[in-house]
């Protein structure tokens, strides 16, 4: 039996069909229900945060953790001869890989995770590269949206607040225009969605819709996923003027279908009040749980053939 | 009337013919033509056969090969180069915009990991209606062709 993702680097969501996807998600609802807690005995991963990260690093080493695999690695690249004495991120890879069976890499510069899978003698993940690619959120965003929906496909979803830097909304748009979904951007003029995502888009067919606040379109709704907007983009007057359109209260809520779900990656600012939490809407944090299983899904499938029906 | 042909002949080396009118003089600065020692002649804005206009350049004792014609077609896709000897044409033949471009330019996005890593920088080339865009292998930013003659 073998599956599709053995062996093969995890670098951008482009790099990914719509039946892997499915074979992603499909695995994350199996290790959901059914953990399997000797799957990765006696593997090794590493896991190189160039880059410090809170929620990604912990919840991949957890995953690692609960699949019964053993960890190396750092969670930032201050003591790393990287860091330190300025030693390429090739040879880095070069000499880690050999040690590991799998790399997970996050580093604050864009392309460093395709490099690394250049250099590296096992399976590369890419756990965030720059502005550029963060595959594992994106995958974790549509386990979550599978779970909450039953489908991926022909979803109403709305992304809401920074557009233009999000490379969390630009990546799952991209993996959600595979399922025929239909697209509601709402943002402030100066952080709409970038025209590359807007030309693939038009390229692909799908339908997409842009306002100026949720209003019009929000008791539509299957999916509303909420970004934060970075207030040192704007001056004080700009933020507070758009306080009120791009913050979501549970009172904006009312009359929504009973499926909607809010999503979030995290961390979230004041861009969702706290009264939201308590609605059955809100799924940002169970979404935030899901990183554990998404990440177990892609180690199971890019380490061992016991999944997948090919 | 007749027309007279208004750059200088060569007797051996390139002419670069139907160059868009306005691309003669960023082609002569992105491959360093002019810092070398060879005779250059070129036209600017002289009348085309469909009554348009197009920039001209010979390069005396000098030929293009394959691969700087590729490169050469991300700023005139509409190009002909022709090889001469003895003032006749021996080759002549149009330019083709490659699938992916490697080892040329630098990749505009300052913080692209290609910059400082021991790798070539690799392009995957789409054209788009009008525009040639170059998408970074690495850090996966797309540029117009333009940006990399003017970032030369």
């Amino acid at each position: 039996m073998s599956n599709p993702l053995y062996n093969k680097d995890i670098i951008s969501i482009s790099n990914l069909s719509r039946s892997e996807l499915e074979l992603i998600v499909s695995t994350a609802k199996q290790l959901k229900q059914y953990p399997s807690p000797d799957l990765l005995k006696n593997k090794v991963i590493a896991s190189c945060f160039f880059e410090a990260s809170t929620r990604t690093r912990l919840s991949f080493e957890t995953a690692v953790n609960r699949l019964g695999g053993d960890i190396i690695g750092f969670p930032d690249s201050g003591n790393t001869s990287l860091g330190k004495k300025g030693e390429t991120l090739a040879d880095s890879v070069k000499v880690i890989s050999s040690y590991c069976d799998a790399f997970f890499i996050r580093h604050n510069q864009e392309g460093a995770a395709r490099l690394a899978s250049e250099f590296s003698s096992v399976p590369v993940i890419n756990g965030g590269d720059g502005s550029n690619q963060h595959p594992t959120q994106t995958l974790l965003d549509l386990f979550t949206i599978y779970e909450t929906q039953g489908t991926l496909d022909k979803l109403q979803v709305a992304f809401v607040g920074d557009l233009k830097y999000g490379r969390t909304v630009h990546s799952l748009t991209q993996a959600l225009a595979l399922f025929n979904c239909e697209f509601h951007f709402i943002a402030p003029s100066v952080l709409s969605m970038p025209d590359y995502i807007i030309d693939e888009l038009d390229a692909a067919g799908c339908k997409y819709t842009i306002h100026d606040t949720l209003d019009p379109i929000v008791n539509s709704l299957d999916i509303l996923y909420m970004t934060r907007v970075q207030k040192e983009r704007f001056d004080e007057t700009e933020y507070q003027h758009m306080k009120s359109s791009f913050i979501l209260t549970a009172e904006m809520l009312e009359g929504v279908k009973d499926n909607l779900r809010v999503l979030h990656p995290l961390p979230r600012v004041d861009e969702i009040t706290t009264d939201v939490d308590n609605t059955p809407y809100a799924y940002y944090f169970q979404q935030a749980e899901n990183g554990v299983y998404a990440r177990q899904a892609l180690l199971a499938l890019v380490l061992t053939n016991k999944f997948g029906d090919q | 009337m007749k027309k007279q042909l208004t750059v200088e002949a060569i007797e051996h080396g390139t002419v670069i013919d139907h160059i868009s009118p306005g691309q003669g003089i960023k082609i002569l600065k992105f491959f360093e033509l002019s810092e070398g020692l060879q005779r250059i002649s070129i036209g600017l804005n002289l009348p085309s056969h469909d009554g348009s206009c197009k920039d001209l350049i010979k390069i005396e004792n000098t030929v293009f090969d394959q691969n700087q014609a590729n490169q050469l077609a991300l700023f005139a896709p509409k190009a002909t180069i022709n090889v001469i000897e003895n003032f006749e044409v021996v080759k002549k033949f149009k330019v083709a915009i490659p699938e992916r471009i490697t080892g040329v330019f630098t990749c505009p996005n300052s913080n692209c990991i290609s910059l400082n890593e021991p790798v070539d920088s690799r392009f995957d080339i789409k054209q788009a209606k009008s525009d040639i865009k170059l998408k970074c292998h690495y850090c996966e930013k797309s540029f117009l062709s333009g940006l990399f003659s003017e970032l030369h």
